[in-house]
């Protein structure tokens, strides 16, 4: 994805940030925001967000880095496992350990602190991280505080179901957005061929990620157009009908695009079957053998450090 | 709504997965058969709307604004199988590479969003608006009630899978593993905010778009309305009647129903389904305490329980009729009498809200 159109009144970080405490979880700066600020800015600021994290990505993937080398197979494959890995353990040490790989992978692969704490950490300690606060007073078990003045008592099964329920989401999450961040859109789609994913899926859902970025533009283009011929601020009503109108008008936009696409497509050839250009001709190296093979060892013993009781999970 | 991962069991997101994959490979079927050439361009593209619509905050009457998921615009505009392909894909990639949901709760969000969602929507929106023309004001409310109904019945399909999560999956100590909340709390707690504002979001888009598509191009709502002609006047055809088009799914009814004694082989008493004389029984409360996150329950029968109980008495009561000596058999007929009784709710519905339909065929045969 290259460079994309913006506009002209950009909206500022901390905006996004602010609104983020509402929205749900993801790696855009503000999620999916809700509230009372100017709706045409707001829509577009996460319109454009999407973009913004679409070029950020790809710059990063292209940059140096240990994750960067990596064959995007063994990549994928290794770090999907690790993942489902944070979902299975049964250990808060287990999953303390694979925070700090996670970690320790992104360094290595050229990703500030900052950088995560932005992107993946505080939003999910924001969404989850509230979501399990109650937790630690409803879940029924040992007492361990009683809150003063109020009639509540801290548990240690709540803080331990809290503390897995946002130890498990920043894990997974970490790994999933370090897939994302040092591999390349087309790759990962390939890397998911290599692993069994049908042909015609793939094909999907490569063209998919580039039509979604056309039909962002387009709808940025829409609210750009209406933004620049409004004066004072709309009514809800009228706000309402202008997000009903311009969902109706992408999908006709969309339709229209699908039939050019597709004589596009029979113009140059395709009768239905799918081929996809430059399979991966590199070969694994032993150092990927090696990245795997540890990727799977760590999974390995996160998953096992339960049936460890002599190191196992203490607190 | 998108669940992110760490909330779900493993058990849980591999059985969500199990019962998604059959719906994906006969959509996949399905839209490759009626699409031909057509499948890659279109899915695609059609993907690509999913996902940017579902970007969009629609302002909300008090001043705040909700994003619709479009469970009902996408089938309505796209068909149901088209639909559960579109919104697939599309939530993939917010998985992927927006963060948006988590991978392994991938097959979940799916079965809440993609496939049980839009096919709640489309029934709804067939049954409500009937044989309407497709200008009818009718299929805007249709339209409304569909995405109401379908975004509430997604949502509490999430709350009991985070509301099963503690009861199944916890530790020696009763810590929760998983999503910590159980079904008392998790079910008000998603349908309080899915009934008001992101039901709500889901209502004014889906009949705000069906009443704009209905004034710019009504031949858009034919997809979903394949009985009556788009014409704009929106005449009315006959709908294909008898028992062809429904055999298959008749004859798995009666597989199911012939199944039905399999209920008889789990042990113990359904959480939940406690009734008197389960109180009275001394081994009970021993069951119920670990099933309830060790919440012991109470020593005797409740009172309000108690009082309530005899309020109303099943004619079938534990699906075993009086006069039938045999369990499994008693258990077949009550799955005939219990499924009989739906079907004849459904087409007595079906009867009112479409009624009219023999005097318009008849007026335009």
């Amino acid at each position: 994805m290259g460079a994309v159109g913006r506009s002209a009144r950009q909206p500022t970080r901390d905006d996004g940030r602010l609104l983020k405490t509402v929205g749900e979880q993801s790696y855009l700066r503000g999620g999916h925001r809700h509230g009372r600020r100017d709706f045409l800015e707001r829509l577009l600021r996460g319109l454009l967000d999407a973009m913004d994290h679409t070029a950020d990505a790809e710059q990063l993937a292209a940059g140096p880095g240990v994750l960067q080398r990596l064959d995007p197979r063994i990549k994928t494959l290794g770090l999907l496992t690790l993942v489902v890995t944070a979902v299975f353990v049964k250990s808060l040490v287990a999953l303390g350990g694979l925070f700090a790989f996670a970690t320790a992978l992104a360094l290595a692969s050229r990703m500030t602190l900052r950088r995560l704490a932005g992107q993946v950490w505080t939003g999910v300690l924001l969404f989850t991280g509230v979501l399990a606060v109650p937790a630690i007073f409803l879940v029924p078990g040992d007492a361990l505080v009683a809150v003063p003045l109020l009639d509540w008592t801290i548990t240690r099964q709540g803080l331990r179901g809290a503390a897995f329920l946002v130890g498990r989401a920043e894990t997974a999450a970490t790994f999933a957005l370090l897939v994302i961040l040092t591999t390349p859109w087309p790759q990962v789609l390939k890397a998911l061929r290599s692993l069994g994913v049908p042909l015609v899926l793939v094909a999907i859902l490569g063209m998919t990620h580039r039509y979604i970025f056309v039909l962002l533009e387009n709808s940025v283009q829409l609210f750009e157009a209406k933004r620049s011929r409004v004066m004072g601020p709309l009514s809800g009503p009228e706000r309402r009908r202008m997000a009903i109108a311009s969902v109706v008008v992408l999908l006709e936009k969309s339709l229209h695009l699908a039939t050019e696409i597709h004589l596009a497509m029979i113009a140059r050839g395709y009768r239905g079957e799918v081929h996809l250009l430059d399979e991966f001709r590199t070969r694994t190296r032993t150092w990927d053998w090696i990245a795997l093979a540890s990727f799977l060892a760590v999974a390995a013993i996160a998953i096992g450090w339960q049936w460890l009781p002599s190191i196992g999970d203490r607190i | 709504m998108h669940i992110p991962d760490g909330y779900l069991s493993p058990l849980t997101c591999a059985a969500a997965y199990v019962v998604a994959a059959p719906f994906w490979f006969v959509a996949l079927r399905k839209v490759k058969g009626q699409l031909q050439t057509r499948l890659v361009p279109t899915v695609a593209v059609v993907s690509a709307f999913s996902f940017v619509i579902m970007m969009f905050n629609l302002p909300l009457p008090g001043g705040t604004t909700g994003h619709a998921v479009g469970l009902a615009v996408a089938p309505i505009l796209l068909g149901p199988w088209a639909a559960m392909l579109a919104i697939s894909i599309a939530l993939f990639i917010q998985a992927l590479f927006f963060g948006d949901g988590g991978i392994t709760t991938f097959g979940a969000n799916c079965l809440n969003m993609a496939i049980v969602g839009p096919w709640v929507a489309y029934w709804l929106y067939r049954l409500i608006s009937g044989e309407t023309p497709l200008a009818s004001k009718r299929r805007v409310f249709a339209a409304a009630a569909a995405g109401y109904i379908a975004i509430s019945v997604a949502a509490l399909l999430a709350a009991v899978q985070f509301g099963i999560q503690p009861i199944f999956f916890h530790d020696a100590a009763g810590a929760p593993l998983y999503a910590p909340y159980a079904l008392a709390i998790t079910i008000p707690a998603m349908m309080i905010g899915h009934l008001s504002f992101a039901g709500l979001a889901e209502a004014v888009i889906s009949g705000g778009v069906v009443a704009y598509v209905q004034k710019v191009d009504p031949r858009l709502l034919s997809l979903s309305t394949p009985q009556v002609a788009a014409t704009g006047g929106g005449e009315a055809a006959t709908l294909p009647v008898g028992w062809r088009p429904t055999r298959a799914l008749w004859a798995g009814l009666a597989a199911l129903l012939i199944a039905s004694p399999l209920g008889l082989l789990a042990a113990g008493i359904a959480w939940g389904e406690w009734g008197v004389d389960d109180f009275k029984d001394a081994a009970v409360p021993a069951q119920i305490a670990p099933a309830s996150g060790n919440v012991v329950p109470p020593e005797s029968v409740p009172q309000g329980m108690e009082r309530l109980s005899s309020f109303w008495t099943a004619p079938m009561p534990d699906y075993e009729p009086a006069f039938m000596h045999n369990e499994y058999f008693g258990y077949i007929l009550s799955a005939m009498v219990g499924t009989g009784l739906v079907v004849l709710a459904v087409l007595l519905l079906s009867a009112v809200l479409g009624g009219g339909r023999a005097q318009r065929a008849a007026a335009n045969p």
